[in-house]
């Protein structure tokens, strides 16, 4: 056994270089499987390599061999924080194919749902964020409330997560009177009270503030050219929403306000997502109070399945019944690129029909793909520590990354 | 216009900008279900694109998707969506390449390309010129082929498993417990090209080509015993003026 004890490597007057660490893709703070290759200068950024790919699955390979109804529930895998917000492009983007029209109520109940689903991201995405740079209590208060909007869910579709319950022409289900009421009663009482109790916590927070304010500053310029879209390009100062500018189901009806940052740094980031949570409050509400009765799926029996209950009774309903669940409805020939607010920016879906009862070809648009990339010019000349609260704010799911 | 999907309103005099702005760059304008597709000369891209940007004030690139057509020559389509910030609308610049012909790449107009570029690369193979990081993005460290073309399998050619032996993962060749299968739900009677199995025998040259219409105008009649599709010993038989006697009933 060798008990000689080696000299240490900087002994003398040696130049310490560069060195190269991993972060992930085993990390908690890497939000997922994201590997980062980084180039430390000391504690200094100086180059940051992210690696993804680690939870690629193919969706988009298995679409093509799915019918239109089949390949929904991949939708609800993709960003898995925020599963009606994706299929929300996807049947929008068939409708369009088949200029299919929709029910006002179910227009209601997708709005309503979709503001929910924000609600329920941005909580999950506060509360990970103050966890990151080592705030624990406002993420146990936040996760109370975003448990309330997966009983919502669960009550709405049976699933708390994977719901599958926006279908092309409607939804798929209608939701009890009680459902309604309890969510209004969730909105005027007990979500405002957790969530701003939270807030307090961390809002004016000095170390908060320490961690988040001037770091990774992106300019308008910045933000324009790096694709950024969603809270990213919001906090960059640009007053860019799609529920505004291109308006759909019934976000034309909607009075609400469109929060933007000052400075364009992480904090920026959180504030916007802590006002969008107010302003989604707003629109449920506005929801609420406007939505009519009547059907909530459209009644072109060449698309929508009849229920079941009809089914029983006449033999038409059973024949659409049974093929529309096997071989599923033709699309006409054309291609749409149809682009939706999700809570993380523009979740666009680019779907290419052939004209037979499955898409030639679906591009998902995912909206960590370009918030990711320009990670690399955000994190430089910042220390190590702030690349968790830059990932923070860039609020990244890998299952919509990686597809 | 019934569809709830986002309402984009195509400002007035843009198709006739951009044929003037373009030129002869300009293959086709495709103005399809309300969205506004232009085919442009692949060697012309950055220049049409930069054009676009500057001068329409498309200033955003918020994805680059790739096609692919096995059947066209070229085969693979790659799609620019341009987002305006400032006109609220958007548009699509496609074009065409195959594998060996480069695409421009177009990091120099906007960053987010890169990536972008990568994934097309990683997925279909197409290469971009330009892009000095063309490495896979998506797909393993060390994978072969390109997964979305139309001829990768949908299974796959390698699986990946943890061998208890050797103590590490280790890729396999893919061994599928059932066939795979697809079925393409396409009627023989309108739209499949292809003969059925087990329809070889029947198909006779005198028959009309597959995906015809049966002929409803000429009304099918029997007048003459020809008609009667029968067959010359059957018609024959019909000649015989035969009166049958009926059969006694046994009570």
């Amino acid at each position: 056994m060798n008990l000689q004890q080696d000299l240490a490597p900087t002994t003398g007057d040696e130049v310490i270089e560069n060195y190269t660490i991993n972060f992930g893709p085993q990390h908690p703070a890497a939000h997922g499987v994201l590997r980062l290759v980084m180039e430390l200068d000391g504690e200094i950024v100086e180059r940051l390599d992210p690696h993804i790919g680690l939870l690629h699955r193919g969706t988009e390979k298995l679409i093509e061999y799915k019918t239109y109804l089949q390949a929904l529930p991949y939708f609800d895998r993709l960003d898995y924080a925020s599963p009606l917000a994706m299929e929300h492009s996807y049947v929008l983007a068939i409708e369009k194919l088949l200029n299919l029209d929709v029910p006002l109520r179910a227009q209601y109940l997708r709005v309503l749902f979709a503001e929910m689903t924000r609600i329920s991201n941005h909580l999950l995405n506060i509360a990970h964020h103050a966890l990151d740079v080592g705030a624990m209590t406002p993420g146990l208060w936040l996760y109370e409330a975003r448990e309330d909007c997966m009983g919502f869910f669960e009550r709405a579709s049976g699933a708390r997560m994977h719901t599958a319950w926006f279908r092309p022409g409607g939804v798929h289900q209608d939701v009890p009177l009680k459902l309604l009421t309890d969510i209004g009663e969730w909105l005027d009482d007990r979500l405002p009270r957790l969530f701003e109790d939270a807030m307090k916590l961390v809002v004016d927070n000095r170390i908060f503030k320490q961690r988040n304010v001037d770091i990774a500053i992106v300019s308008r310029e910045d933000s324009i050219k790096w694709g950024f879209s969603g809270p990213m390009i919001r906090a960059a100062g640009i007053p860019w929403d799609i529920r505004k500018s291109q308006p759909y189901d019934v976000y034309a009806k909607m009075d609400f306000d469109i929060p933007v940052g000052t400075r364009g740094d992480c904090y920026d980031r959180f504030m916007v997502r802590v006002e969008e949570v107010r302003q989604s409050i707003r629109i449920m509400k506005q929801c609420l109070s406007q939505m009519p009765e009547g059907p909530v799926c459209s009644d072109d029996r060449k698309v929508v399945p009849p229920k079941r209950a009809e089914m029983k009774q006449s033999m038409e309903a059973l024949i659409h019944h049974f093929k529309l669940y096997t071989e599923g409805f033709k699309v006409p020939a054309g291609s749409v690129y149809v682009a939706t607010e999700s809570p993380k920016g523009e979740f666009g879906v680019y779907l290419v029909s052939d004209g037979t009862n499955k898409p030639y070809r679906c591009k998902i648009r995912p909206t960590a793909f370009s918030h990711l990339q320009a990670m690399d010019f955000m994190s430089r000349g910042h220390m190590l520590a702030d690349t968790t609260a830059i990932l923070g704010a860039l609020d990244i799911v890998f299952g919509e990354c990686d597809r | 216009m019934t569809h709830p999907a986002p309402h984009i309103e195509k400002p007035k005099g843009t198709v006739a900008a951009i044929k003037k702005l373009l030129g002869k760059d300009l293959l086709g304008v495709d103005e399809a279900n309300g969205e506004l597709a232009l085919h442009v000369k692949r060697d012309a891209l950055v220049s049409v694109l930069t054009r676009l940007r500057d001068e329409c004030e498309y200033q955003q690139l918020m994805e680059i998707a790739g096609v692919d057509w096995p059947d066209r020559d070229p085969r693979f389509e790659v799609v620019y969506f341009l987002l305006s910030l400032t006109k609220n609308h958007r548009i699509r610049v496609h074009v065409t390449t195959n594998e060996d012909v480069a695409v421009p790449s177009v990091t120099g107009i906007w960053p987010v390309a890169g990536w972008l570029e990568r994934e097309v690369f990683d997925m279909y193979g197409v290469l971009f010129s330009g892009n000095d990081d063309l490495r896979r993005i998506l797909t393993d460290y060390g994978f072969t082929g390109h997964p979305q073309r139309k001829d990768f399998p949908l299974t796959g050619y390698v699986e990946l498993r943890y061998s208890e032996e050797e103590k590490r993962v280790k890729y396999e060749p893919v061994q599928l417990a059932q066939d795979f299968r697809s079925f393409d739900f396409l009627s023989p009677w309108e739209g499949a090209d292809y003969v059925l199995p087990g329809d070889e025998k029947v198909i006779k040259s005198n028959e009309p080509p597959r995906g015809t219409p049966p002929r409803v105008n000429d009304p099918k009649t029997t007048e003459k015993p020809s008609q009667t599709g029968a067959g010359a010993a059957a018609n024959a038989e019909a000649k015989k003026r035969t009166v049958r006697k009926p059969k006694a009933v046994k009570e």
